[in-house]
């Protein structure tokens, strides 16, 4: 009761990155609140192949639903998953990815079970809130903090009343680390039959393909990014050349995703993937807030702009006021000069 | 066989376009400041609606919104480029809905539409970005859902058969009718207004956006299909409870405008000398190589 629950995503057998980074999150705040952090999968074939994905990230109790026609994901037998176990359960807070799974999934459940949901959280914190209204306290709710409207500004939203705090978080927001603490890692594999109806299975997968990421964006140290300024698609070849030399990865801003200049997996950003590279190079780019939400966190960060009063250049390490057109082959040049 | 389509369309401030007046001094939305458009998604929506129509004789395509009087304009659009019909959802008892009280307003205005084959909106709206309300109408309603829609192949037999955007990929599914669908920006875009159809409803109004002075009022008394159906919580047989604020688990605790700590910078030209010290520099400082 009343305990932290991370719903799990799985492909085949590989339990996604997604849902490892929110384990993570989910135990600090299992031991902020001092409570359990608890684990749910649900797919075929996957008992005994998934558990040591999940337990070493400091989980005490992990459900296992284990049937045929749990994979590929459905909506509504999933639905049913969590809805009967969290009647059974009644966890405080309950987090998934925002990704389609987590988008489709988290808003079913919460409708069934009336509980508030915050889609996108870039932020998730304990603390108190005051309803001055109803004259009310309430001590350590879940802060679900997002950006709203289309990036301008930061919500801290919260469930006073409602259990469980439902929230998603994009792939690559929190970092995952493997629990150095105790956890109880339990596991138990509940029979599907008595949580999931046979009507739930009339929506059929009738194919599908899927394929690995092309790039590690995500995960790379170095990001050479482009922008609008860019120009063409010629233009980002220079980039990709300074990306590969630098053992880095090109990503890119909307503007020039929407311009065809550059895969749409490349895009980083509050609608694309969330970076935390050691260097970001942003050549051309101007800085819109949806853009800064993806990068922020990089350890050091360098604009290349024509224009000086670039917004992006306010959490510029380094400002380098040209065209990328003049100054990313320099930067190719002299990096090959003086690496060694 | 005919389908009765029902396509759930938002009026959202325009968030992709926002210039430097839409955010007030003290950091608060300037709304005013912001043009108010058909939501991106809920036109890719529309359009697999009217395809729908277009290949199933004798089906019907309605436009239900949940707005203020303006978002009357909502309905106009979709009549413009092929829809039947529409419903404004329009009360201050549903003001301040979070998307679950939103979902309840929705899932009871099509109930009162009944035998509704098909519903249909985009994947989320930019004003929120949260693509809940799809999902949350279709378990109000007891529905199947299938979200991330890019294009509807089939319906036939009582099923529709559906291509969606996966993580990594794509997957077609066959899901029984009715059915709740949202639709992915990646779909195809809508069809342009119809000029024909554009005279013939361009003076459509619902009651409350109308003053009563209209040099074109007469017309009202003529052509009825030029007044736009206006729903308020009673119409639809509401429980005010689960309709807007009071029916929102979520609350706002606060609402920050987005500042950036401004950092020390050095600011540098793109000449051969400032290039090459850098890049030396961040050798040196092994922050690359």
């Amino acid at each position: 009761m009343n305990n932290v629950f991370v719903y799990c995503e799985i492909e085949q057998t590989t339990v996604q990155e997604v849902s490892q980074e929110l384990l993570t999150k989910g135990r600090k705040l299992a031991n902020q609140l001092g409570v359990e952090l608890h684990a749910v999968i649900a797919g075929t074939g996957i008992k005994g192949k998934v558990e040591e994905q999940i337990l070493p990230y400091g989980v005490d109790k992990l459900f296992v639903f284990d049937d045929d026609g749990l994979f590929p994901y459905t909506s509504a037998p999933h639905t049913d998953i969590l809805v009967n176990l969290f009647k059974e359960e009644k966890p405080q807070i309950t987090l998934m990815g925002a990704t389609v799974i987590g988008r489709d999934l988290g808003p079913r459940v919460s409708s069934s079970l009336t509980s508030g949901l915050t889609a996108d959280c870039t932020q998730l914190e304990i603390g108190d809130y005051e309803d001055k209204k109803a004259g009310k306290h309430y001590d350590n709710l879940l802060y679900q903090i997002r950006p709203a409207f289309g990036g301008n500004i930061v919500a801290t939203i919260v469930n006073p009343d409602h259990r469980p705090q439902m929230a998603t978080v994009r792939s690559g927001v929190m970092q995952k680390a493997l629990y150095e603490g105790n956890a109880k890692g339990e596991v138990v594999y509940p029979d599907v039959k008595k949580y999931v109806s046979p009507e739930a299975f009339v929506v059929k997968v009738l194919e599908r393909h899927v394929e690995a990421a092309k790039n590690n964006l995500k995960g790379a140290p170095i990001v050479v990014a482009g922008g609008y300024g860019v120009g063409s698609k010629e233009g980002f070849d220079q980039l990709f050349q300074l990306a590969k030399e630098l053992h880095g990865e090109v990503g890119a801003s909307r503007a020039a995703v929407d311009a065809g200049w550059v895969e749409h997996d490349r895009q980083v950003g509050q609608t694309g993937v969330t970076v935390h590279p050691k260097v970001y190079i942003a050549c051309g780019i101007s800085g819109q807030i949806q853009h800064i939400a993806g990068m922020q966190d990089a350890g050091i960060i360098i604009s290349v702009n024509n224009d000086p009063d670039a917004p992006i250049n306010q959490i510029a390490d380094y400002i380098i006021t040209g065209t990328v057109e003049e100054v990313v082959p320099k930067l190719i040049k002299y990096y090959k000069q003086n690496d060694k | 066989m005919s389908l009765k389509i029902v396509v759930l369309a938002k009026q959202v401030p325009d968030t992709r376009n926002v210039g430097k007046d839409a955010m007030t001094a003290e950091g608060t939305v300037n709304r005013a400041a912001l043009p108010a458009i058909f939501n991106p998604e809920d036109l890719n929506a529309l359009e697999q609606a009217l395809r729908l129509k277009d290949q199933h004789k004798g089906s019907t395509v309605g436009v239900l919104t949940m707005g203020p009087p303006r978002a009357g304009e909502i309905i106009r659009q979709g009549l413009y480029r092929g829809a039947d019909t529409g419903w404004l959802l329009t009360d201050r008892k549903f003001a301040g809905a979070d998307t679950l009280a939103t979902s309840y307003a929705l899932a009871t205005a099509i109930k009162k539409i009944g035998n509704v084959d098909i519903i249909i909106g985009g994947r989320q709206a930019i004003d929120g970005d949260t693509a809940q309300v799809g999902p949350q109408v279709a378990q109000k309603l007891g529905l199947n859902q299938v979200t991330y829609a890019e294009e509807i192949l089939k319906v036939e037999n009582g099923k529709a058969t559906i291509r969606r955007h996966i993580d990594g990929g794509v997957e077609t599914v066959e899901a029984p009718l009715p059915v709740v669908i949202t639709v992915n920006g990646s779909a195809a875009p809508a069809r342009p207004c119809n000029a024909k159809l554009v005279m013939k409803y361009k003076y459509a109004s619902c009651h409350m956006e109308r003053k009563g002075d209209e040099p074109w009022a007469e017309l009202y008394n003529e052509r009825p299909y030029l007044t736009l159906n206006q729903w308020s919580v009673a119409d639809v047989d509401g429980d005010d409870a689960q309709c807007g604020l009071s029916g929102s688990p979520t609350k706002v605790k606060t609402v920050q405008n987005i500042v950036f700590q401004a950092k020390e910078s050095k600011t540098l030209t793109g000449s051969d000398e400032d290039m090459q010290s850098l890049i030396k520099e961040l050798i040196e400082e092994k922050i690359i190589g």
